[in-house]
């Protein structure tokens, strides 16, 4: 290996780590505001990738259907639950977000044919139409075993995980998709070839983390997010909702994948089913960090992205299988660094 | 119709299943049975043991691989062959591998919070699919064609029908074992992991024990529905052994109900005929190939969580009425061996400048008490004094970040609590950490862990009976002792809170300590009751028996105890007889506020 490879290497390896750091950073949020393990937050990456090139290829989008279908099956539980207590307000407002919003942006997409949009707006109407779906999946599956235990919303992840890869071979087949990448510009720095893409994603990334950071430390939201991560009963005594809480965890925790999707779409193929591999190595970052620490999860995950891409060199074929082995010597090092047994919810 | 009858009309249509159904049918029926070995082990690890694992068809595929490698590969190296030489053998080298890779991810995993081992199967699964894949010997992607078919006694099972009886034999032989397994000591600690590691550990089980051998059990019965898998197909490749399979064989377990064993069946075959019908159906339907079937278990798992958490198998047992099985009558047995007593007055617990601090908060400050033999002693104080902090430190469920903690002279701070309560210290808890679902009888048998030796071998084979007879005697015994024994077989989430808390003091009573610590044991009884509990607890310590009291209620703890601390803010703020510490004006200010 002579240094122009390993720079190579090296900038493949940053540009999927900053990757796999926002989808740790997003598993971990969800985690700690939840008790969640975000099994399907792969799927979501797949989804907003999928999502933007049915739009580029002159497609209506399959999940355009999936927002339109749960958002009438939460529009019909919450407006029931609504009338129940009696809040005709209420009503309005659950409708107007599960059922007026999918229509509108249905339409939109319907009629304005979006193949030729620029590709900003083609970006926004993807996020628009994948990122929804995080908190109404939280309204659908987990909010009703809100205080189950972290086993059994374990379980309701995987089982959300195999029905979105289902119905995302049903929506985008099983052919991959590439889309336009957002610059073709590409940069000589030394011996290297740096493209354009590839700085967008670092680019993207790094902001994204900046955002976050400025979200969790000065808003009334953010630190809502964090007091309910700490204590959720303590958050509830002092008037946070944890469902509000939670719906707004997913909310992030799509929007980060959706848009790691759309981000990574340029530089990859992404088939219906590539979210998963993609979603569980930021999880080996966020194990790295404990499913605790945001900068240590951030780190793991560029540690895996590095891994990954020297592995690709030397043993492309055990590529996977080196990756996922990285946690045995994490989870050795916590076993060993845990004095006493942990009591578990 | 009893369950009896209904299990042996069940029996009598597998026996008669390929007589009598198409060779379609026996097809399935043997993939029932396959996967329900696998999902047998689910139940245990998920239902039973409160753990869980993706990675059961990576543990299939070791089973499946080792005996296709092993049978199939010309020229092995002499250590190899021998193993080779038989599917049996191989069957052998299969299951070492398994038990071996199992250990190895228990034991980096096990310790851990309960997510740990899940997503440490995630990652074995994946990484092993891909191992299966990419090794040239094992064949990559195409596997290993021409794995020779088993003989049984020279009798060749090359037929589905042969087969079939052999896949039922070792589900239905599974079976038997794990019920017993369940019903024995081994399985009363496994359990109670359900109940929390900390009560568990209060009791004696090594739970990270516990937990390795149900993790290791469920990987076994996976290898073993591997290896039939194996010669049944004749070939093996890597796509049966991928994690979305294993994530199926979770799903089987959890529809058909992960707390019973026959949930296991149920699950399987409900998942198999499903997924069969739905890859018929639902390509035609979408009209588009593909392995919709996901879909629909996704949802329908998400539906069961929501709505029978247990699964369809109590659903199922509701429809046969109630029979047999319950147990209604302990069986005589020669007594346990009891330790030596302590002499009353020596000194049993002496805990000296114990600081514990959490953070920046001191919530025991340089506390020091001592408990004798043969005396009560209780620890009283406001909400938030730190007597709860005291209670861990000294049971061993939290260390103290300086002092001392002695029991019979012996240091023991800093020991695990399953190592105090080996030397005879038995404790009870504030908030009640019974087993709901289990018997009376059975909770308090799971105190009585440590004075059984015998291991998990033999309660697979029920060989242990004499010394589980002992055991029960033994529980049957202390509950009796404290007056419960009207609802020794009644479920001990039936009872009332406060004789909820009686059962705690009986589960305690049957590790035969000298040293008993009791949190708040007098809450929530009615008056009458509260003074049988004193009465049972002067008689203990006419025993001998040494006595911890963290209590509230006052009228209680002065006309009971020989001696009283009083805590405030962390600290002991009095020490000494009732009377001295009623009149304390130290303690009257903790308790009603001074006058500034």
């Amino acid at each position: 290996m002579d240094l122009q490879i390993a720079l190579l290497l090296g900038q493949d390896g940053i540009v999927n780590g900053a990757v796999y750091a926002l989808l740790a950073l997003a598993l971990v949020l969800v985690f700690a505001v939840t008790r969640v393990i975000f099994i399907p937050q792969g799927e979501f990456v797949a989804f907003g990738a999928l999502t933007l090139a049915s739009f580029q290829a002159g497609k209506t989008p399959g999940t355009l259907w999936l927002l339109i279908g749960m958002g009438v099956a939460v529009a019909a539980i919450d407006s029931f639950s609504a009338w129940q207590s009696r809040r005709p307000r209420r009503i309005l407002q659950v409708v107007g977000w599960n059922l007026a919003y999918p229509l509108l942006v249905g339409a939109a997409i319907r009629y304005g044919a979006p193949q030729e949009w620029p590709l900003a707006l083609q970006v926004l109407f993807a996020m628009a139409v994948v990122v929804p779906l995080g908190p109404m999946i939280y309204r659908l599956a987990y909010q009703p075993l809100a205080e189950a235990s972290v086993l059994v919303l374990l379980i309701v992840s995987v089982a959300i995980h195999m029905a979105l890869v289902g119905l995302g071979l049903l929506f985008f087949g099983a052919e991959g998709s590439r889309t336009t990448p957002f610059s073709d510009a590409s940069f000589q720095l030394g011996d290297l070839m740096v493209n354009g893409q590839s700085l967008w994603v670092v680019a993207a990334s790094a902001a994204l983390i900046v955002v976050l950071y400025v979200f969790f430390e000065r808003t009334l939201y953010g630190k809502a997010l964090r007091a309910t991560a700490i204590n959720r009963t303590g958050a509830r005594l002092m008037g946070i909702s944890t469902t509000m809480a939670g719906k707004l965890s997913f909310l992030l925790a799509v929007g980060i994948g959706a848009l790691s999707g759309i981000l990574i779409a340029p530089i990859t193929t992404v088939y219906y089913d590539t979210g998963f591999l993609i979603g569980l190595k930021g999880f080996v970052g966020a194990i790295v960090g404990g499913m605790a620490s945001y900068p240590v999860a951030a780190a793991g995950a560029v540690l895996v992205g590095l891994l990954e891409s020297f592995s690709s060199f030397w043993a492309s074929a055990f590529k996977e299988v080196i990756v996922f082995t990285m946690i045995i010597p994490v989870l050795v090092w916590r076993s060993l660094t845990t004095h006493h047994v942990e009591e578990d919810e | 119709m009893g369950p009896r009858v209904v299990l042996a009309v069940f029996l009598a249509f597998l026996a008669l299943g390929p007589a009598i159904l198409p060779e379609f049918y026996v097809t399935l029926l043997n993939y029932i049975g396959l996967y329900g070995l696998v999902a047998l082990g689910l139940v245990l690890l998920t239902g039973v043991g409160g753990l869980t694992s993706f990675g059961q068809a990576a543990f299939v595929g070791v089973g499946a691989y080792t005996t296709a490698y092993l049978t199939t590969t010309q020229d092995l190296p002499a250590a190899l062959a021998l193993f080779g030489s038989s599917p049996w053998l191989a069957l052998a080298a299969g299951l070492l591998v398994t038990a071996a890779v199992a250990w190895l991810l228990g034991a980096v995993t096990l310790r851990l919070s309960g997510h740990y081992l899940p997503l440490g199967t995630i990652a074995w699964g994946i990484s092993l699919y891909f191992l299966f894949g990419n090794l040239g010997f094992l064949g990559g992607y195409t596997g290993i064609t021409g794995v020779p078919a088993l003989s049984l006694f020279g009798f060749e099972l090359a037929d589905t029908h042969h087969f079939y009886y052999l896949i039922w034999a070792a589900l239905l032989g599974a079976i038997w074992l794990t019920g017993n397994l369940l019903d024995s000591r081994e399985g009363r600690a496994i359990r109670a992991l359900k109940g929390g590691t900390i009560m568990a550990e209060s009791m004696g089980v090594d739970t990270a024990r516990s937990k390795m051998v149900v993790f290791v059990i469920a990987a076994l019965y996976a290898c073993v529905s591997g290896w039939l898998y194996a010669h049944l197909q004749r070939f093996v490749n890597p796509t049966p052994f991928g994690l979305q399979i294993g994530i199926e064989y979770l799903f089987m377990a959890v529809i058909g109900g992960a707390a019973h064993v026959w949930g296991a069946v149920v699950g399987a075959s409900l998942v198999t005929l499903l997924k069969q019908w739905l890859q018929d159906w639902l390509p035609e339907v979408l009209g588009t190939t593909g392995n919709f079937e996901i879909i629909v278990f996704g949802l329908l798992m998400i539906f069961v969580l929501h709505r029978a958490r247990d699964g369809l198998w109590p659903l199922l047992a509701k429809l046969v009425p109630e029979g047999a099985g319950e147990r209604t009558a302990v069986p005589a047995a020669e007594p346990l061996s009891r330790r030596a007593p302590a002499p009353a007055g020596t000194v049993l617990l002496e805990a000296v400048d114990v600081v514990k601090e959490f953070g920046g908060l001191v919530a025991n400050d340089r506390m020091s008490i001592t408990v004798k033999a043969g005396e009560i002693m209780a620890l009283i104080g406001p909400n938030g004094a730190g007597k709860s902090t005291m209670f861990n430190l000294v049971s061993g469920v939290t260390e103290p970040t300086s002092g001392e903690v002695r029991y019979c002279g012996e240091r023991i701070d800093g020991l695990e609590a399953r190592r105090i309560a080996q030397r005879g210290m038995g404790r009870t808890f504030q908030h009640v950490r019974l087993l709901p679902a289990m018997s009376v009888l059975e909770n308090v048998a799971i105190g009585a862990h440590l004075r059984g030796r015998r291991g998990v071998a033999a309660a697979v084979l029920h060989a242990e009976r004499a010394e589980e007879a002992r055991l029960l005697a033994e529980a049957a015994r202390q509950i009796e002792r404290v007056g419960l024994a009207e609802h020794m077989f009644a479920q001990a989430g039936s009872l009332a809170l406060g004789k909820q808390r009686i059962v705690e003091i009986a589960r305690a009573l049957a590790g035969d300590p000298n040293l008993l610590l009791l949190d708040e044991p007098a809450a929530g009884l009615r008056y009458l009751e509260k003074q049988a509990l004193a009465e049972l607890l002067r008689k203990l310590r006419g025993e001998g028996m040494g006595i911890l009291l963290v209590e509230h209620d006052m009228d209680f703890v002065m006309g009971l105890a020989d001696r009283v601390a009083v805590m405030e803010f962390g600290q002991k703020i009095a020490e000494g007889v009732p009377e001295e510490v009623q009149n304390d004006p130290g303690v009257i200010e903790a308790y009603l506020g001074g006058v500034d």
